[in-house]
This record gives C-alpha cells, sequence and structure tokens, in this order.
C-alpha cells in the first residue's frame, strides 16, 4: 500500500450499474485505461477525481485516505475531452485559476504562469480566448494548468479524442515529456488500443463490472483473456 | 460541499415561502373558523364552471388550429415566413391590457369593423385568449417541427409518403410531444386571465380571479372572497399538480428558426389550403395591432399624466426585474444541485402559477391593513407580487443558462475549488451573463405592463402606465388609451425582441 493510487475493495453502485476495483497504482506511473464503451472507464477517473463516490471501500491517493476530501482538495488535475477552458476568459487566466482561483497573482506567480504557457508551445497566444483556438491548442491549455498546478496525479479521460492521428502523435508525445519532468502519474482513458500500444507503460482494462490492476502494455497485448480479446476483436 | 452554514441561497425559498404563508394566511384562519366548511353557493359554484369552460373552449380555439397552421409554416417554403413568424410571436410579448385595447380598437363601437365582432362578454374573451394563445400554440409546435432532423425529410421524400402518412410518421409524433404542454399551458394562462376577463367580462362572464377582486373590492363580502380563493387555489394547485407530470410548462422563448428544408406539401391543394390558413391566422392577429397602432400614433400626445405613470412604472418594474432576477439565480442554482434542493427550488419557483394572484393579494390586503400604508406600501406590494408571478419565467431563463454551460462547467469549478463570490466573479457570472440580461428583461416587461397587481392591491394616487391606459378606457377616453398603450406596446416589445435576441447564445 505505497502506491500513488490505492483503492481496496472498492465498490460503486448507481441506478443499477456496479463496478469493482482493488488495485494499485505506483508514482510515475503512465497508465492507459482502455475497455468497451459505458464499461465504466470515465466512472474510475470520476471516483479518484472526487466527482463520483465508492459505495463502500477505501480509497488513497497519495499515501491519505481522501473518501471525504472534495475535488479540489484531492492531489489531481484532471483533462476532460473538452470544455477544459472558460471561454470568457484569456489563455493565462485560464491556466492562472490553477494558481490561484481567484485571479489575483503575484508577479512571481505570473511568470509560472507564462513559462507553462510557453512550455506547451503557446507563448503567443497568451492574450487569446478560447473560441480563438483550435482543438489542439485547446488541450495545450488544459496541460499547462495541469503544469502549474503541481498535483502529482493527472486524470485524463479521452483527451486527444477529438483530433487528428498526426496532432493526437503530437500531443501525446507533449503528455510524454510532461509526465516525465514532473513525474507525474497518469491515468489516460482512450478508446483507441493503438494510442496505449504507443504511450508504453501500463494498461488497465476496465469491463465486465470490474476494474482490472494495471498490466505493462506489451504483456497485456501478448496474452489477452477472452473478455480482452473480444474487446480487442483478436 | 460539506459546509455547517446553510448556503445564502436558501434565502431565496424562505422569502417567497413567508410571503406565500401571509398570502394564504386570512384563508387558513377563515376555513379553521368555519371547521374546514366552505360555503359553496350557487355563485360560487357558476363562476367557478365559467372559469373551466372559458378556459377549455379558449384552449380549443387556440390549440387545435395551431396544429395545421404549424405544419404550414413548416412545409411552404416563401418570402417573409421569417416575418410571419416574427409577427405570431408579437402577441405573447405584449401586457393584456395592450392586446384587449387593440381588439376592442378594431372590433368595439368605434372601431372600424364595429358590429361585426361581439366584443363583449364570453366571444370576446375568447377572441383575445385566441390572439394570445394560438399564435404562441403554433410557434410551439413549429418549434417542435423545426428540430426534427433534415434527415427523416430526406428519407420521407425518397418513400414518396402521401400526405397521411407524412403527417403519421413524421409531423404528428414530433407535435405529440410538445402537445400535452402546450395544452397545459395555455389552459392555465386563460383559467387565470384576470385583465381580458375584467375589461370585456360581466356579470354573467367572471372568472374566479375577477370574482375574488370583485367581492372584496366592490362588493366587500369578505366571506364570499375566501371562499372563491378556496376554490381558486384547490382548482389551480390541481392544475398544477396534473401539470407537474408534464415537465415544465413555461419555457422561455428560444429563437425563431424555420427548420429544414422540406420536400413535401407542395401539391396545388396543399399550397392552397396551408396559404389560406396562414392568411385566416394573420388576420387574427395583424388588423387589431394594425388599429391600434394607426389611431395610437394619431392621438399620441405625451401629456404630464403619461410622463407620470411612466416613471412610477419604472419605479417597480426596475426594482422588480431586478429581485426577481436575484431571486431566480438562487433558485435556479439550487436546482442544478438536484435532489430535495431541486425539488423545493422547482415547488418555490412554481408559486407564481399555483398561487392565484387575486388570493395572494387578498391575503397580503389583510396582512397590511393595520398598518394603513399609503401609495408606498402598495407599491412594494405590487412589485412583490409582480416578483412572484415573474418568477417562473426567470428562473427558466437561468436555468436553461446554467444547463447550456455542460457538467464539464461544474467539474472544471470542483476541481479548482472555484466556489462562492469568487465562482459567481469568475466563472458562472461571466459565462451566464446574456442569460442574467433575458431574465431581467423578461422580468422587466412582465412587471412593466403588468395590470393585474396594480388592480389587486393599487391605492389611491399610484397610476402606472397600463393602469392608465384601463383608466382612459374606462372614461371613454379610448383614443388616448391607445396612444398610451403604443408607448407601453413599444417597451415592452423592444425587451422582449432583446430578450429573446440574447436566448439566441
Amino acid at each position: 500500500m505505497s502506491g500513488m493510487i490505492d483503492i481496496q475493495n472498492g465498490h460503486y453502485e448507481r441506478e443499477g450499474f456496479e463496478l469493482r476495483m482493488s488495485f494499485s497504482v505506483p508514482r510515475g506511473a503512465m497508465v492507459s485505461v482502455i475497455g468497451p464503451s459505458g464499461a465504466g472507464k470515465s466512472t474510475l477517473l470520476n471516483i479518484i477525481a472526487g466527482f463520483d463516490q465508492l459505495k463502500s471501500g477505501s480509497i488513497d491517493l497519495n499515501g491519505k485516505d481522501v473518501s471525504a476530501a472534495p475535488p479540489a482538495a484531492r492531489p489531481v488535475s484532471f483533462v476532460f475531452q473538452d470544455n477544459n477552458s472558460f471561454a470568457h476568459l484569456s489563455v493565462r487566466d485560464n491556466v492562472a485559476l490553477g494558481i490561484a482561483p481567484s485571479l489575483r497573482l503575484s508577479a512571481a506567480n505570473d511568470a509560472v504562469v507564462m513559462a507553462a504557457i510557453s512550455r506547451v508551445g503557446l507563448g503567443d497566444l497568451a492574450d487569446r480566448k478560447p473560441g480563438a483556438l483550435s482543438g489542439g491548442e485547446l488541450q495545450r491549455v488544459a496541460l499547462a494548468r495541469v503544469l502549474v498546478r503541481q498535483r502529482p496525479i493527472l486524470l485524463l479521460d479521452e483527451p486527444f479524442a477529438a483530433l487528428g492521428p498526426g496532432l493526437r502523435k503530437d500531443m501525446m508525445r507533449l503528455l510524454q515529456e510532461l509526465q516525465a519532468e514532473q513525474n507525474l502519474t497518469v491515468l489516460m482513458v482512450t478508446h483507441q488500443p493503438d494510442d496505449a500500444r504507443a504511450m508504453g507503460g501500463d494498461i488497465m482494462f476496465v469491463g465486465d463490472g470490474q476494474v482490472r490492476a494495471p498490466v505493462a502494455a506489451a504483456a497485456f497485448f501478448k496474452n489477452p483473456d477472452q473478455a480482452i480479446a473480444t474487446y480487442l476483436g483478436n | 460541499m460539506n459546509n455547517r452554514i446553510p448556503s445564502p441561497l436558501w434565502l431565496a425559498p424562505l422569502v417567497v415561502a413567508t410571503a406565500a404563508a401571509l398570502g394564504l394566511m386570512p384563508l387558513i384562519f377563515f376555513a379553521l373558523k368555519q371547521g374546514g366548511a366552505i360555503s359553496l353557493d350557487a355563485r360560487v359554484l357558476h363562476v367557478a364552471r365559467f372559469t373551466l369552460w372559458q378556459a377549455g373552449l379558449s384552449t380549443l380555439l387556440s390549440v387545435f388550429p395551431a396544429i395545421p397552421l404549424a405544419r404550414a409554416l413548416a412545409r411552404q417554403q416563401f418570402r417573409g415566413r421569417m416575418i410571419l413568424l416574427s409577427l405570431f410571436a408579437v402577441p405573447m410579448s405584449l401586457p393584456a391590457v395592450v392586446a384587449v385595447l387593440a381588439v376592442v380598437s378594431l372590433y368595439g363601437v368605434s372601431g372600424l369593423l364595429g358590429g361585426w365582432f361581439p366584443v363583449y362578454g364570453l366571444p370576446g374573451i375568447l377572441l383575445v385568449h385566441a390572439f394570445f394563445n394560438l399564435p404562441l400554440a403554433a410557434i410551439m409546435l413549429h418549434r417542435a417541427l423545426a428540430a426534427v432532423p433534415t434527415e427523416n425529410y430526406r428519407l420521407a421524400a425518397q418513400l414518396d409518403l402521401t400526405d397521411t402518412s407524412m403527417f403519421r410518421h413524421v409531423d404528428w409524433p414530433a407535435m405529440r410531444t410538445a402537445l400535452p404542454r402546450i395544452i397545459a399551458l395555455v389552459f392555465l394562462l386563460c383559467a387565470a386571465s384576470f385583465v381580458t376577463v375584467l375589461t370585456l367580462g360581466g356579470p354573467a362572464a367572471t372568472t374566479l380571479e375577477v370574482a375574488i377582486y370583485q367581492s372584496l373590492r366592490t362588493d366587500f363580502d369578505i366571506g364570499r372572497a375566501l371562499s372563491l380563493s378556496a376554490v381558486q387555489v384547490v382548482l389551480s394547485l390541481g392544475l398544477v399538480l396534473l401539470l407537474g407530470k408534464l415537465a415544465s410548462p413555461v419555457e422561455v422563448s428560444q429563437r425563431l428558426r424555420l427548420g429544414a428544408e422540406r420536400f413535401d406539401g407542395q401539391r396545388l391543394t396543399q399550397r392552397v389550403l396551408d396559404v389560406v390558413l396562414l392568411l385566416l391566422a394573420a388576420l387574427l392577429v395583424l388588423p387589431p395591432l394594425a388599429s391600434l397602432a394607426l389611431t395610437g400614433l394619431s392621438k399620441l400626445a405625451v401629456t404630464a399624466d403619461l410622463g407620470q405613470a411612466f416613471a412610477t412604472s419604472l419605479a417597480i418594474a426596475v426594482p422588480s426585474a431586478l429581485a426577481t432576477t436575484a431571486l431566480a439565480w438562487c433558485l435556479a442554482v439550487l436546482q442544478r444541485r438536484g435532489g430535495l434542493s431541486a425539488r423545493i427550488a422547482i415547488a418555490t419557483s412554481f408559486a407564481g402559477l399555483v398561487l392565484p394572484p387575486a388570493v395572494m393579494a387578498t391575503g397580503w390586503y389583510f396582512a397590511v391593513q393595520p398598518l394603513q400604508g399609503g401609495v408606498l406600501l402598495a407599491a412594494l406590494l405590487i412589485t412583490s407580487l409582480n416578483i412572484l408571478m415573474g418568477l417562473p419565467f426567470a428562473v427558466s431563463a437561468l436555468s436553461s443558462g446554467l444547463a447550456s454551460l455542460g457538467e464539464t462547467h461544474d467539474k472544471l469549478c470542483q476541481l479548482l475549488g472555484l466556489s462562492g463570490l469568487d465562482r459567481l466573479r469568475i466563472a458562472d457570472g461571466p459565462a451566464l451573463r446574456p442569460f442574467v440580461l433575458q431574465a431581467l428583461l423578461l422580468a422587466f416587461a412582465l412587471s412593466f405592463g403588468d395590470l393585474t397587481a396594480v388592480t389587486l392591491l393599487g391605492a389611491q394616487g399610484l397610476v402606472t402606465l397600463p393602469s392608465l391606459i384601463a383608466d382612459q378606457m374606462g372614461h371613454f377616453q379610448s383614443r388616448q388609451a391607445e396612444g398610451t398603450a403604443l408607448v407601453l406596446a413599444a417597451l415592452c416589445l423592444a425587451a422582449s425582441w432583446a430578450a429573446q435576441r440574447l436566448g439566441q447564445h
């Protein structure tokens, strides 16, 4: 029980839908979450982030029991598929929210924000509004905010699903770099097994009401059991 | 989340509940004193029966013709279709007193078509109710049709569906889902209609709302007022409970949309039939408006009375709009929390529909009687009643705004720890600005054009624009009334138009 994410005997239930889980993810792991649609991949992320609650079982993040903690108090950043920014705020303000929800920033913090924006390649666009950005640029804003928030866990829910193949590769490369720089523990939901393969790291399979513990990607694709083989289509 | 002090948002339901309790108090005392038995004499029963009868007839006359009318609007392409749609949107934005005056100015004794149509009594009431609600029903049904995906019409065209099967398989299913709510809304509006019935009805054509007012103010028969109120409360509670099954009946007008291109209805007979229908509908709406505009323009004179009334109306409508929107904000946010909070918030916002204005006014009238208040107190009560009546619409505008922000907006705020005033200032406020403005404008237009509350709670010397019009009509200065009505109509239409534009976001 020394992982970054530890869920033991977790049982989730809502309107007849059930999900059981017991697993541990070590610090600095890069995990892809895959499985059939509707199986509960997003639910798993929501439980870790605190948007959904387990009915029973324990959830420890970074060594602390967080079962009663609201989302803002958990050591977690989250990147959604879209709408990661407030449309009326500039890129700079959207990123600055990650440091100060009041938007009152010291000069030093302002420099941190600008550095993060440059790091994700948006240095020239800091004063733009989200409406003027492309899909890839919008997700870069979300990643810049992840950088300034400095939380050890990063959850991503199909973050690049709406992007073309080339752009998706670029973004995954950026994600890998940021993960290494900050030693983030990453859980990324994807519906593209190829992305999971390209990402390397580990894979968690969600299906049949179960969240399975992470397995190294190579092993996962080499010896799939019946449920996984059906999902992958081989 | 897990805060121990109850959120200040709960002040809104508290305030509304207090107002409602004050309004219902005399009724409860009265019922207790009588041991629960309320005298239902023949007069009360007659009024109750007439209320339901005229509301039923009005609904029939408004909703049935709207079905083929909406279809004609949807399937015939012609220039000016948008103009016709906009024309149909005019009556619902007009204050009742303006609509009544428009109809009287055309069909009344001295009107252009004087004597062609009996404008007083039941026929007049039905005409005005149809003038309001037929276009409303047509627009709502047309909106349901406009939401049908283009592919359905393309598929129907490929299959070469006949007129009847087109109606059965495409149009009717789309309209049927909207119909119960439309019928319920129109029936509720007509059953609660006060201004129209007060001005056009007579001793034989009186609704509960009007009868309550008359027994208080003209007959001084408090017992009857209270038994009428009891019947009215039971009736509207029943209606709203029925409505509860149909989801929210109130829907703030959205953008007027033309909808998908259609390929049916192009045979000559269909075209002729549709054009006749559209012409008939235009004849219901346009002539009274034109008559009012023409006579009004020729008699428009800026008098001291007019200026004074305008200022008074503003003094009531501006605070009323602000307070309505503030309360509606709290209720919309509570509603979004789901669970018990949501149910309480919804019930609170519909208090204005469940609790008849005449009943509330009666209750408040008794509650403040010992205060011997003058004009200022009356203005305060009028503002309060306006707030209650405007709440369902303002809440509807704001909750559709909140819903449009989507689920991630909430999650993002939670994740970033945005809460309380920070959340209002940084996230919710700016994102919802158009919807807040929309709620403000709707509440303003409603209050500015209101004659119900002023009539029920007015005091000597308190004259608003609508009550000035009613006064001028009553003293056979109807030409001056038309000039005043034009000013009122222009302002209310401008506010509604702006609100509708804002709803396009």
